[in-house]
């Protein structure tokens, strides 16, 4: 299955998916030097990011989220990549200082944890790969 | 997105990788938000100043980019820092000298019109720090998003920022008819109408009848909550603020506003003097008029409080108050003004249980963090606090 949605922030990853139905914060949301996600509100609580192609409905919570997502590169604790349905400022800000691909406008209901997903960046396509 | 050719240099990297991330952040948000190119603006607002909200994380960003070079190339302002123990003020005074590397004038103050950063009508800008931005596109007519402090630090370096949504004269007209139907008095009258509008709204521009305001201050607080209980970042209101002519469209909603709406806001943050250990004035922070008028009610009060009194200000501020003899008026009864800090960025929970403020947008954050909080008017609070 192929998705296209639209290119954010360049670069290529493939990974397995980590998916939220709901909306993610990144402040007091995430654990920057883990990578674990402690938003109580989250469907994905106690997961870790790290390594992941993370997959979300959009950002939201404090502005200041996009410098968890700097820290978390920082640390070896970021995503591989990011997909969402509706980029914000907080998630395309933050994607963008840490350098994580980043993907925007799919239907993330199609997609499940444990997938296998291989993301591009530049072209905004997403493939499950079996 | 349309670039220049210089635009295309430096997303390419030409002058420097700090340029370079500063124009990657921009055009991403221009290609998001369907931006047609950039535009230069006047001058930045910039947010994410406060040890408590940016943490270690934000202090490597900063630090990275210092030393990558990054320097704003417009006049550019801070916000509000944070208070707190000896090791928070340490990595506090980091931030702010990072941001002073950068060539960021430390003025540290959310209400930056009332000093050093006042924009005219029709300048852009990209300021963050939702009050200011509510102030100076509705109040002044100047035009900038709510921009994060990320996106305002980008734009800053650049000088320019994507040509969206409130830069574009269409994305300005009113969106919402809002009927008072009450007369508002008070600075606190204006913090309720806000708290109320701004949970109710959605990310609308509304435009007010029958809104008498006696000064500016009302305005600002109006703004200040409504943008703290909801997203609105700019406002009309008829026969005051400077669009109001060109707001409206054939087609508007309408809706009322009465006083059982404002008694209901009021009604949630009336804690007893008794669970209160201090008082804030200043949120955003005070101008020289409330300044002034917490003097004139101290010395009516006549006697000192026994809570301390807290009036976050700016500098510039603060040297007229100075200057005029309300800051030691307001010292002799107990009351002190703080410059260049907010209480509400601050880990304020370590030290109080309940807070008593005139501000919407102070009482709002102030029991999102958890304290008691009595939301009552200037007048009020000077004379009945103990």
């Amino acid at each position: 299955m192929k998705l296209r949605g639209k290119g954010i922030v360049k670069g290529k990853a493939e990974g397995t998916a980590l998916v939220s139905r709901k909306p993610l914060s990144f402040l007091g949301g995430v654990d920057p030097e883990t990578g674990i996600i402690t938003d109580v509100e989250s469907d994905i609580r106690g997961e870790s990011v790290a390594g992941k192609i993370l997959v979300f409905p959009r950002g939201k919570g404090s502005t200041v989220g996009s410098y968890v997502l700097y820290a978390l590169a920082k640390n070896g604790k970021a995503p591989k990549a990011i997909i969402v349905e509706e980029a914000e400022t907080i998630v395309t800000v933050g994607a963008i200082i840490a350098g994580i691909p980043l993907v925007a406008g799919i239907d993330v209901s199609k997609l499940r944890s444990g997938m296998r997903l291989r993301v591009d960046g530049e072209s905004g396509e997403v493939e499950v790969v079996d | 997105m349309y670039l220049t050719k210089e635009e295309e240099l430096a997303l390419a990297g030409e002058y420097g990788y700090a340029v370079q991330k500063a124009m990657e952040i921009l055009v991403a948000l221009g290609d998001v938000y369907g931006a047609d190119r950039l535009i230069p603006i006047k001058s930045a607002q910039i947010a994410g100043v406060s040890y408590k909200n940016i943490g270690e994380a934000g202090i490597e960003f900063l630090r990275d980019f210092v030393e990558a070079g990054a320097k704003v190339s417009v006049y550019t302002t801070l916000n509000p820092a944070g208070i707190g123990d000896e090791e928070f003020m340490d990595r506090q005074a980091e931030i702010i000298k990072l941001y002073r590397r950068m060539g960021v004038d430390v003025t540290a103050t959310c209400t930056p019109y009332y000093g050093a950063n006042l924009p005219k009508f029709g300048d852009h800008l990209a300021w963050s720090e939702s009050s200011a931005v509510s102030f100076a596109n509705s109040i002044i007519g100047a035009r900038t998003n709510r921009e994060g402090g990320p996106s305002s630090l980008a734009a800053a370096i650049v000088g320019k920022t994507p040509n969206y949504g409130l830069h574009i004269n269409e994305n300005r007209k009113a969106t919402v008819v809002v009927e008072v139907e009450t007369e508002l008095k008070s600075f606190l009258d204006y913090s309720l109408l806000g708290y109320h509008l701004g949970k109710t709204l959605e990310s609308d521009v509304p435009y007010f009848r029958n809104l008498k305001p006696e000064r500016l201050d009302q305005l600002k607080e109006l703004g200040a909550s409504m943008a703290a209980t909801g997203s609105i970042a700019l406002y009309h209101v008829e026969g005051e603020t400077p669009e109001w002519k060109t707001a409206i469209r054939d087609k508007v909603e309408r809706i009322q506003v009465g006083r059982e709406e404002l008694e209901d806001i009021r009604e949630r943050f009336d804690t007893e003097w008794r669970e209160i250990d201090a008082i804030l004035i200043g949120c955003p922070h005070a101008s020289l008029m409330e300044i002034k008028e917490v003097a004139e009610l101290l010395k009516m009060r006549g006697k000192p409080l026994r809570i301390p009194l807290f009036i976050t200000t700016s500098r510039a501020v603060k040297a007229l108050a100075d200057a005029l003899g309300y800051t030691e008026v307001i010292e002799r009864y107990n009351g002190r003004l703080l410059t260049d800090v907010c209480l509400v960025v601050s880990p304020i929970r370590d030290w109080y249980s309940g807070i008593a403020t005139n501000s919407g947008k102070a009482a709002f954050y102030f029991s999102s963090f958890g304290l008691k909080v009595r939301l009552d008017d200037m007048e009020k609070l000077m004379m009945e606090a103990p």
